[in-house]
């Protein structure tokens, strides 16, 4: 999802250890920065939650891109909000990714050289104002269906976060759903506009669960110890479930053809992603990779000089008031 | 990468009359600017009216390994709590 793909190490430590580690976890403790825990679960969760804040972060980028030229005064208000929380989501992510010992500013190294990863979503255009109502409605929502599990997590820290990021979130998806919307109901060219979103974000949007349970290899360990909470394709057809009804409320054709309730299962069927072109959004090749890390990038680079001449600053004051006492 | 901020622990008094709680941590050069990235960070939907931040490296914290020394004693004193003593109904509310 926002941290699709991430690797789980494997487990090296005194079995008598990670046994008790085991048994805190399935009794529903919540592991707190201090205590003991398996260097392997440390190390996943500064990947994950390194790439989850990642995401929130690189995520301001297709939005960004949209708050000078929305539609009206109160679209723009909206829209800055929305993507000012998103600032804020990243920052409660990093935060509780410090407390494994890992410092923000080596973190954010990490996003700039390419180690790290972001959602694969963000490497996607947002080419029009329709797509910043479907952005906010599709991929919010599937965010959505991703965290709220997560506010279980094992982690403490991570889990707080969690339930920060949720209160804020379902404003997100009603905000890019109540923006499709307008243009759905709206003249036959904004009609077409929306259809036009839909069918281009659906499949990436399905994509941001991660790949199919199938080739999906590093499951097992993360949700033993509950920082994976359910499986990618689970949360995937909970994904489509809730949202088939939605494009349907809004009059649109369903971008995938192949979409059909499924009497049996309960669920919808639907079509799987292309995972091929998934591969290779996460290796870098999608539509915008480049630009989000090179505007990433210019970001660090043109701030340094505010970063150091505060702290310049804060050192010069911490100064004269001792020399003052 | 030297000079990175240091990090400041937040807390916030919420609207009605509660303690400042602690609600997470960010980074800042001073505590001027700690308050004010505090602000925006952790009051965006009027979460608080008052805010305290502490460089987090002046925090002095309990070790997870003295748990038992720490708490276990008064798990023993169950008298400290009013339900360990049987008042009769006709004694009314007390």
């Amino acid at each position: 999802m926002y941290a699709q793909m991430v690797k789980t190490e494997a487990a090296q430590d005194d079995p008598e250890k990670l046994a008790a580690f085991q048994a805190r976890i399935d009794a529903g403790e919540k592991i707190e920065p201090k205590d003991w825990m398996p260097a392997a679960y440390r190390k996943t969760l500064i990947r994950q939650i390194g790439q989850h804040a990642h995401s929130e972060i690189v995520g301001q980028l297709p939005e960004g891109n949209w708050i000078t030229r929305a539609p009206t005064l109160e679209r723009k208000a909206i829209l800055l909000a929305k993507v000012q929380d998103e600032a804020g989501h990243g920052l409660y992510l990093y935060c509780a990714a410090e407390t494994l010992g890992v410092s923000r500013d080596e973190l954010t190294e990490m996003l700039l050289d390419g180690r790290m990863k972001y959602s694969s979503i963000f490497n996607y255009p947002t080419l029009n104002w329709s797509d910043i109502g479907a952005v906010g409605w599709l991929v919010d929502g599937a965010a959505i269906i991703n965290q709220v599990p997560l506010q279980r997590t094992s982690f403490g820290p991570y889990s707080r976060a969690m339930i920060r990021v949720c209160k804020e979130e379902s404003f997100h998806a009603r905000q890019g759903f109540d923006a499709i919307r307008k243009m759905a109901e709206g003249t036959p060219e904004q009609k077409k506009m929306a259809q036009d979103s839909v069918n281009r974000l659906w499949f990436p949007a399905l994509m941001m669960f991660g790949p199919s349970d199938k080739d999906s290899v590093h499951s097992e360990q993360s949700m033993a110890w509950k920082i994976k909470m359910n499986t990618n394709d689970e949360l995937r057809q909970k994904f489509v479930d809730q949202t088939v009804p939605q494009i349907e409320f809004l009059g649109l054709d369903l971008p995938d053809p192949g979409t059909k309730w499924n009497e049996e299962r309960g669920h919808y069927d639907y079509t799987d992603p292309d995972w091929s072109e998934f591969f290779d959004v996460i290796k870098g090749n999608g539509p915008c990779n480049v630009d989000r890390l090179a505007a990433r990038n210019k970001a660090w680079d043109d701030g340094e000089w505010v970063r150091e001449g505060l702290m310049a600053h804060a050192k010069k004051k911490a100064a004269a008031k001792i020399a003052a006492e | 990468m030297k000079n990175e901020w240091p990090l400041w622990e937040v807390f916030i008094r919420g609207q009605h009359g509660m303690s400042h709680r602690h609600v997470g941590s960010l980074h800042a050069p001073d505590a001027e600017m700690a308050i004010k990235n505090a602000r925006d960070v952790y009051t965006r939907r009027n979460e608080g009216l008052s805010i305290w931040v502490v460089e987090a490296n002046h925090i002095a914290a309990s070790s997870p390994s003295d748990k038992g020394p720490l708490y276990e004693p008064s798990e023993s004193k169950v008298y400290r709590h009013p339900t360990f003593f049987d008042i009769p109904d006709e004694v009314g509310a007390m």
